[in-house]
């Protein structure tokens, strides 16, 4: 089965500790998967601003079939606009993708609190599904080295 | 007598003047000249000829002109800055004087933008106030523009401008005014007038400037068919006030057509009464037909014939 | 300074057609200040390429370099050993460092990225308006600072036209009119005398562009 490879940047103050909740016996989510995604990479920033948009691309450059941002809830950044930022940097890389014909759903912003592990699991377990959906990122350079051979 | 044309005739002798304005075709079908001049003959003392105005493209105003004289009328020549520089335009004044054409109005002209060819490349050699200068100094001088070459001929022209009284800033605009008439505008067509109180403040600038005494002024006035084209105009054309008081009476009018030729011939009337106002520039657009009762309706006919 | 913007990535990836190996150079003055062609422009930009490539099951490779400035002869001229090992240079300069790479390496393809659209101004972070047009005399002092022949829409200099209205010019409503702030510029300033003086017409084929490709001479520099 194709475990698509996701790439999540996580807000310190919101997505890290989100990603490290403990959810114990919570029905209808299969949560043990999620901590266990084979190919979920998680990358901390200490605020969802610090990503630059050039990184949301070489993300999915390097081989990432879908690359998530969470970040805190728009009213609640510590840095004032930091995750306002990061959205409209995350529109502008969409746009460009959008153009180069890549699918919209593989670059995706979500907002979260610091103990939202539920909504956390969810998102991704979600994108998960979606991007077995949508099959293989054809735009990375691996897939490319793949296709000479 | 700077030009001896029909209309400068009539404002010289004192006479409350009355021009018009037509459209030339958008071809060269001359009937659609034709059919106008046939309304408005006998009906006013000259009828300007737009110049592919709001840059839709028409028959050029000095052809239009040419054909205006021949079916009998006087033409008024306008001259944008929008489509030729000082070589084309002193060439065409050239031309038209030598047809027979003696009033010009000189105008900045409408931007590229609302045509139909919104991707010419915008001339603005000159600016309205400059072109002004320029055809006073081909009249009295004798020379092109730079006053080197001298004009074989007499290029005799009443020279006439607009004037916006609604456009801002407010305060400035009897100053441009001043600043065409003493470039060497002979008369002034104003962009039509909903709002009384503001032509009469306006008026009262252009008085106490005392532009009034060394230019003439033609009040503009269209007619409005309908509640409709009324808030059309006042939304969507910059420099038109129209107040709501106007619009309302308007929708309320058992028929549109009628109630604004009653509304535009009492404006005629008022603006008679306003000290400066020495004639009408009626731009009755697509409606050339209703100028004869207009200006029958407003008591100025029959026009004055003058030696 | 100069504005440009990026063109669209498609039209790029269509000239990039026949190359596989490039120099993407973008340039460390007016384009970096502008977000179109600097150094986070250039990365950008070459990943997005990278990826629409690869998509194709191909490959491009893609040096990037962002000089000081790509206008003088001595920056661009550091580039001479890259440019000698790539099949075309895509450059984010304006147009003017596009044509000095192209006048000094007479044998490589240099491709615009950017279209070159204005001399402006950063009046907010990420808004560039345009103030200047390089006339060749400039009026500035008779109108209160305020070019009209940038930002009047009609380049008059006698105006407002009679399509001002509130401040607004006609042609685009989001533009404020130029004679409207010369106006209340020189209001400000106690100089509407200014106003009413006729300025004649502009000398556009002697001062202007109207009069070719101009040139400026130093000899004292030239030596």
């Amino acid at each position: 089965m194709f475990n698509p490879k996701i790439v999540a940047f996580c807000c310190e103050q919101s997505g890290v500790p989100a990603s490290e909740m403990r959810l114990g016996e919570v029905a209808d989510l299969d949560l043990k998967s999620v901590p266990n995604l084979p190919n979920l990479e998680i990358r901390p920033v200490p605020c969802a601003g610090r990503i630059e948009t050039v990184h949301l691309l070489t993300a999915l450059e390097q081989g990432a079939d879908g690359v998530l941002v969470f970040a805190c809830h728009e009213e609640n950044c510590q840095y004032r606009r930091g995750n306002i930022r990061a959205k409209s940097r995350l529109l502008y890389a969409g746009t460009m993708l959008e153009r180069i014909g890549m699918e919209k759903a593989r670059l995706e912003i979500c907002n979260l609190a610091t103990n939202d592990g539920v909504k956390f699991s969810k998102v991704l377990t979600e994108k998960v599904e979606q991007l077995r959906k949508l099959g293989p990122n054809k735009f990375s350079k691996i897939s490319s080295e793949v296709g000479k051979e | 007598m700077k030009a001896g044309s029909n209309l400068e005739k009539v404002l010289s002798a004192g006479h409350f003047a009355l021009t018009s304005e037509l459209g030339p075709p958008k071809g060269n079908d001359i009937s659609v000249i034709q059919k106008k001049v046939d309304f408005l003959r006998g009906n006013v003392d000259a009828v300007n000829v737009t110049d592919n105005q709001t840059a839709i493209v028409r028959m050029s105003s000095i052809a239009a002109c040419s054909f205006v004289i021949q079916m009998g009328m006087e033409p008024v020549m306008q001259m944008v800055c929008r489509d030729r520089n000082r070589i084309a335009m002193q060439s065409d004044i050239f031309g038209a004087t030598a047809l027979g054409i003696r009033n010009i109005v000189c105008l900045t002209g409408d931007h590229n933008m609302f045509g139909n060819q919104v991707n010419a490349k915008n001339v603005h050699d000159l600016d309205s106030v400059q072109l002004i200068d320029m055809v006073r100094n081909m009249r009295d001088n004798h020379t092109l523009l730079g006053g080197e070459d001298k004009i074989e001929g007499d290029i005799n022209m009443f020279i006439g401008g607009a004037a916006n009284p609604f456009a801002d800033p407010f305060e400035f605009r009897a100053l441009r005014a001043a600043k065409k008439a003493a470039a060497g505008m002979d008369f002034i067509q104003t962009q039509c007038i909903y709002d009384m109180d503001r032509f009469r403040e306006w008026m009262k600038m252009m008085r106490d400037l005392g532009v009034h005494e060394k230019v003439h002024i033609l009040a503009g006035i269209t007619p409005m068919k309908s509640a409709g084209m009324a808030r059309y105009m006042a939304k969507n054309v910059s420099g038109i006030i129209i107040p709501e008081a106007l619009i309302d009476r308007m929708a309320k009018a058992p028929k549109g057509p009628d109630e604004g030729i009653k509304i535009c011939v009492e404006q005629i009337q008022e603006l008679r009464e306003i000290e400066g106002v020495h004639g009408i520039h009626l731009m009755a657009i697509e409606w050339e037909h209703m100028v004869g009762r207009i200006a029958e309706d407003a008591g100025l006919l029959p026009r004055p014939q003058v030696a | 300074m100069i504005k440009a913007e990026q063109k669209p990535v498609e039209e790029i990836i269509s000239y990039l057609e026949p190359y596989n190996k490039i120099l993407l150079s973008g340039c460390g003055a007016c384009v970096t200040v502008c977000h179109s062609g600097g150094e986070k422009e250039v990365a950008l930009l070459a990943s997005c390429l990278k990826m629409a490539r690869n998509n194709g099951g191909k490959n491009l490779e893609i040096i990037e370099m962002t000089p000081a400035r790509q206008c003088e002869p001595e920056f661009a001229l550091e580039l001479a050993e890259i440019i000698a090992g790539v099949d075309a240079v895509l450059s984010l300069s304006c147009g003017v460092g596009v044509q000095t790479l192209a006048r000094n390496f007479k044998s490589a393809v240099i491709i615009p990225g950017v279209n070159t659209v204005f001399m402006g101004e950063t009046t907010a972070h990420g808004i560039w308006e345009e103030r200047c047009q390089a006339c060749g005399n400039c009026i500035l002092e008779k109108t209160g600072g305020v070019c009209p022949i940038a930002r009047c829409a009609k380049q008059l200099l006698n105006g407002p036209c009679g399509g001002s209205s509130q401040g607004i010019c006609e042609i685009k409503r989001d533009t404020d009119c130029a004679w409207q702030l010369i106006y209340d510029r020189l209001k400000s300033l106690g100089q509407l005398t200014k106003l009413s003086e006729m300025i004649p017409a502009k000398n556009w084929g002697t001062e202007s562009r109207d009069k070719g490709p101009r040139k400026i001479v130093r000899e004292d520099l030239t030596i």
